[in-house]
């Protein structure tokens, strides 16, 4: 029964986890460049989730003060949303770029599919 | 047989990955967690716990985060903006470097899928509201949660909704490219202003701090992310732009 209890309390972890599994395996698996694409940003959200879910504190809220009944004391700790901030913007940066460098190589090759493109395939 | 192999490489990750994350509580309250080890406790305080207790002396802020984001970590997200503006910078490149040459055939298709005209009449009644929305966030993004990035980015999904609903929209590329690199510039000024006059990157009381928890409050953190979500907007309307074109 431990690792029931392990995946209850721990679920958070768990999805983010498997998340980045399915991303994982979308990436060697798949052929299609979109599809590997979405593997990425499926890693991508997996790792965010994670970090997010370590600054968790169980009982407490977001560190807004916009009403008295926040405190210093009863709010979780910043840090991990800031950089997740950060992440997000840099995810979406990348996904920008590797969308237009997916629209050149199908312009060029007329086809998704990377065990089809010279050179790509492994 | 490649699916196997990725299988076998899944199952030995999660392995490893359970036995490193196994120590890790879920919710434990590290924050305020007294350590085992004596000589470690005296003089370690976690930084998390440093910025939500001088939060309101030093930035006067109500959202911990935007004043992170902003104020401790300034130069972090002039980094950040810089990584987002040569993503748009190097998409653009990409995506014009070899032009279309059969642009008769692209003003035929683009006709035949003409939406329908409740798209079209909803789209533009609903464009200056998510756009009012979008200022709201990144105006507000000291005191609720939100801020220039989440607000750049409801702008340009705006945009984005025009550009589905009307096939002929288009936006003025010069305008856009100006306000995006003027609110860079001025980001850069507004910081290297505190750099050379104080010494400190981004000083934040180079104008009035203001009442906590009200609109005129904490400094130059509300002025640095309206700037932020004008360029965020701008940025990612003329990417979703040149996605649109040179498809």
């Amino acid at each position: 029964m431990s690792w029931v209890e392990t995946v209850y309390n721990y679920s958070y972890f768990v999805g983010a986890f498997g998340l980045i599994m399915i991303g994982l395996y979308a990436v060697m698996v798949k052929t299609n460049l979109i599809k590997i694409l979405i593997g990425i940003n499926l890693i991508d959200v997996g790792v965010n989730i994670f970090l997010v879910s370590l600054g968790y504190i169980k009982g407490k809220g977001a560190p807004i003060f916009s009403n008295a009944s926040v405190t210093p004391a009863n709010s979780i700790d910043p840090i991990p949303q800031a950089l997740v901030l950060t992440a997000i913007v840099i995810g979406v940066a990348v996904t920008a770029l590797s969308l237009s460098v997916i629209i050149k190589l199908y312009q060029h090759y007329k086809t998704l599919d990377i065990s089809k493109i010279r050179e790509m395939r492994w | 047989m490649k699916k196997i192999i990725a299988t076998l490489i899944l199952l030995v990750f999660t392995f490893y990955t359970y036995n490193t994350i196994k120590g890790f509580r879920f919710g434990h309250d590290f924050l305020n967690a007294k350590t085992n080890n004596k000589k470690i406790s005296q003089k370690i305080e976690p930084a998390g716990k440093h910025y939500l207790e001088n939060n309101k002396l030093e930035n006067n802020a109500s959202n911990v985060v935007t004043s992170i984001v902003v104020s401790y970590r300034g130069f972090d997200t002039l980094g950040e903006v810089t990584v987002l503006f040569l993503a748009a910078t190097g998409l653009g490149v990409i995506l014009t470097l070899t032009k279309k040459e059969d642009d008769d055939e692209n003003e035929n298709d683009s006709s035949e899928g003409e939406p329908s005209l409740i798209v079209k009449t909803a789209s533009r009644i609903l464009f200056p509201l998510i756009f009012i929305f979008g200022a709201y966030v990144f105006i507000h993004g000291h005191l609720t949660p939100g801020g220039g990035f989440q607000g750049g980015t409801i702008i340009a999904s705006a945009y984005l909704m025009m550009f589905l609903s009307y096939s002929n929209f288009k936006i003025n590329h010069s305008i856009f490219k100006s306000i995006e690199s003027m609110s860079g510039l001025t980001f850069i000024s507004i910081g290297l202003v505190g750099l050379i006059g104080f010494g400190i990157f981004l000083k934040l009381n180079l104008i009035p701090m203001g009442v906590f928890n009200t609109l005129f409050s904490a400094g130059l953190i509300p002025i640095v992310y309206i700037i932020v979500g004008f360029k965020v907007g701008s940025e990612l309307t003329a990417v979703v732009d040149s996605y649109r074109e040179n498809w």
